[in-house]
């Protein structure tokens, strides 16, 4: 076991699966020689060359298109885009190709390519360093979308993806690379040493796809959540003082329903909550599917918290951002609902 | 030829701890290429999009065909402009580093590229920049203390809170939004010149991409909507030999130069040496008023050196010599236009300095000034409903809802 952060058991992950197929292969915006402008990918161009782990021209559209002729070709790519908020010129390559690739030629095609790429607000980014879109990629069938939650599982889940031979958009909070947050940007930041999640093992392990955790049990309400807001609804949880069980989904997509609808038939009451903006967000499709599930035994409304519906503004992350008050002010209508 | 194909893998010249090299840079020498007429054929003139035109030559002085006429009252003003961008871009610089300001970028080493270019464009042409122009909005009036403004997000703020520093828009000057997103805004630029001519105004417009955004599908998009509607508007590929850690090879730069990019499609393309005021300012009134005269499209490809950190998020000692600048070939445009006025006996290393110094006041006087308006930390601040504003014409009832809930939360 090692201690790591979360852009160190990325790292690790990558070169542990590099280390293990030779057909892994790294690509993507100043990956190469510089490592990453977040450094997930540092060392890895020394230790596997510059044609495994490759310097990409700005063209989203154009790594995420050749990464699919190279998974056809029966390459492992995992493409970097550096910001989410910079995937769309890649988005009609992963929504009319990467996606439906499998099912135009019944499995005679398919390219197992992973994206990457960092999400999620906090760090005063504006609105083009910030978002959370997730839901655009839930929304699309054949793509399975990961969003971790700290370095144990960010290694365990991107190594499942890249052997996976499913395309995967794999999100990184970014606000949580260094150390978990909870919400309270007036704290000293902490690092992922103090966590117990911080504990990587250094070598090859994985964390299933397609399997949510309880990241803290309860009995008064289930939190469902993901990203960086796991972290932040624990803390908004304990202001409240409510018990609350608080569920990791961290594969959105296939969804882990068995995991949530448990939960919330034990508790009977549920809170969703994400970064992203509200309006269309996921957290409709995990209100919609709860209520389906385990709408006998709901003694509450599901509450559903998310980003305000608009871009994310320079000046107000913290007003837009949604942070302990506002979890915490839905815990309790939750609670005090009859 | 080897018998097998193989992955070439760009590579730069030099890293960290080799000497800077830029052999691979061709130099036409000062006057040595053609100025043809403005409705010359394309296919005649394609040796502008290797070449490279200059009209400073190594004492300084102003030389060939692409010589502008312009009088030492105008370059005075001209290197005043350039040297107040170069002031402010320090002043800013030094204010993120004190944490006052979240983020900036400084366009050090290529203030000929705005300057010359807004010199050269009339006012009722249409500028489409990237964050590196910041040099277009000053010159077109923006205020300094409302560029200062808007990067401390403050009451005076023109994007009231809602952008991260340097995002500047001025609708009157004719200066549009910066977005985040790299060389969206060349399709823009295309689209305002086809409205241009088709409404048959004989405003031109203009656009600013860096080498590396030149991969992206806008920029292919614009030139072959801008060739097919001979759209009139000028392209501009600001080469600065590097994007973040990667250079102009990784780019496509490696065998043809940006500027003939356009080639295929029929779009003259003018490779200029991008530190030489003169020659920026001869290419670009050349472009316009081919493109006023239905000439059509320009790519123009100014060879420039990003003499500071991609950003302030940016460490470059990591991935180029710490000394590359000063090897740059074509070297510093404030330097080279300072020395030609020299040597014209217009200007001398007083007047420089204490010019200098006057500019650095002026600044402060602005940052002195925009504090006023508020501070990261000090008050006052913008209202945080003001986000809620501006999502539509209109807003709608589930964003009065949020706000009223926000205010709530807040409260
Ligand atoms: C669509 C998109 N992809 C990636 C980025 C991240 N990014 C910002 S600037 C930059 C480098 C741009 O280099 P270049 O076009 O040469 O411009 P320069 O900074 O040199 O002026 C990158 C990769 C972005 N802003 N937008
Ligand atoms: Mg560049």
């Amino acid at each position: 076991m090692a201690q790591m952060n979360m852009i160190e058991s990325i790292r690790s992950a990558m070169d542990v699966t590099m280390g293990r197929d030779p057909h892994v292969v790294v690509l993507g915006e100043d990956v190469g020689y510089f490592g990453g402008v977040f450094r997930c990918t540092d060392g890895l161009q020394r230790k596997y060359g510059e044609d495994r782990v490759i310097d990409a021209p700005i063209a989203e559209g154009g790594i995420i298109g050749t990464a699919i002729g190279m998974g056809v070709n029966g390459l492992r790519p995992v493409a970097e885009i550096q910001f989410a908020d910079y995937i769309y010129p890649g988005y009609d390559q992963v929504v009319s190709e990467l996606a439906r690739l499998r099912y135009r030629t019944c499995g005679d095609f398919f390219s197992p390519v992973t994206i990457r790429t960092p999400c999620g607000g906090g760090i005063r980014g504006g609105q083009t360093h910030s978002q959370s879109p997730e839901a655009l990629f839930t929304h699309v069938s054949g793509i399975t979308t990961i969003m971790p939650s700290n370095p144990y599982d960010a290694k365990g889940l991107l190594i499942s993806a890249i052997q996976s031979d499913d395309p995967i958009v794999f999100f990184e909070p970014k606000r949580i690379y260094n150390g978990p947050f909870d919400g309270d940007p007036e704290k000293p930041a902490v690092s992922w040493s103090s966590h117990a999640k911080g504990e990587v093992p250094e070598g090859y392990y994985t964390v299933p796809i397609g399997s949510a955790e309880i990241v803290k049990p309860g009995d008064d309400l289930t939190i469902i959540t993901y990203g960086t807001l796991v972290h932040v609804a624990q803390a908004s949880a304990e202001l409240t003082g409510v018990d609350a069980e608080i569920v990791d989904v961290r594969t959105l997509a296939p969804l882990d329903i068995p995991t949530l609808a448990d939960s919330v038939r034990k508790t009977g009451r549920c809170l969703v909550a994400h970064e992203a903006t509200r309006y269309s967000g996921f957290g409709a499709e995990l209100v919609a599917t709860i209520q389906e599930e385990c709408f006998y035994h709901l003694e509450a409304p599901i509450e559903r918290i998310g980003g305000w519906d608009t871009p994310y503004p320079h000046a107000f992350e913290w007003n837009y951002f949604p942070g302990q008050k506002r979890i915490a002010a839905g815990i309790r209508k939750v609670m005090e609902a009859e | 030829m080897a018998t097998k194909s193989r992955l070439h893998i760009p590579r730069a010249s030099a890293r960290p701890g080799e000497k800077p090299d830029f052999s691979y840079l061709e130099l036409s020498p000062a006057g040595s290429v053609d100025r043809p007429p403005v409705d010359a054929r394309t296919r005649d003139i394609e040796n502008l999009s290797s070449d490279m035109v200059r009209v400073l030559d190594e004492n300084h002085e102003a030389v060939g065909p692409w010589k502008p006429d312009f009088d030492a009252r105008q370059l005075q003003v001209s290197l005043r402009w350039m040297m107040l961008v170069r002031a402010f871009d320090r002043r800013m610089w030094q204010i993120q580093r004190q944490g006052r300001i979240s983020f900036y970028m400084e366009s050090a080493g290529e203030e000929a590229v705005s300057i010359a270019q807004a010199v050269a464009l009339r006012p009722g042409d249409m500028c489409f920049p990237s964050y590196r122009n910041q040099g277009l909005y000053l010159y077109r009036g923006t205020k300094l203390v409302d560029m200062m403004c808007q990067c401390l997000s403050n009451t005076r703020d023109m994007c009231k809170g809602r952008q991260m520093p340097i995002m500047y828009h001025n609708r009157n000057a004719n200066v549009f939004s910066i977005s985040g997103n790299l060389c969206t805004q060349y399709p823009h630029a295309v689209g305002w010149a086809m409205a241009s001519a088709l409404k048959g105004e004989d405003h031109i417009a203009a656009s600013w991409v860096g080498d590396g955004s030149t991969a992206e599908a806008d920029f292919h998009y614009a030139l072959t909507f801008a060739a097919i509607y001979q759209a009139p508007v000028i392209l501009n590929v600001v080469n600065n030999q590097w994007a973040i850690s990667t250079f102009q090879g990784t780019a496509g730069g490696e065998r043809r130069p940006f500027a003939a990019r356009g080639l295929g499609l029929g779009i003259p393309g003018i490779r200029v040496d991008g530190n030489d005021f003169l020659a920026v300012y001869a290419v670009t009134l050349w472009a316009a008023d081919r493109a006023r005269r239905g000439g059509g499209p320009t790519l123009i490809e100014l060879v420039t050196y990003r003499g500071g950190a991609h950003s302030t998020s940016d460490d470059p000692s990591k991935y180029r010599p710490k000394d590359e600048w000063a090897e740059f070939p074509l070297g510093d445009p404030v330097e080279r236009l300072k020395l030609h006025l020299i040597s014209e006996g217009a200007w001398s290393e007083e007047k420089h300095e204490e010019l200098e110094k006057e500019l650095r006041d002026e600044v402060l006087a602005a940052w002195k000034e925009a504090q006023r308006f508020g501070t990261m930390t000090e008050g006052p601040f913008l209202d945080p409903s003001l986000m809620f504003d501006d999502v539509y014409a209109e807003m709608p009832a589930h964003l009065e809802e949020q706000r009223r809930q926000m205010l709530a939360i807040e409260d």
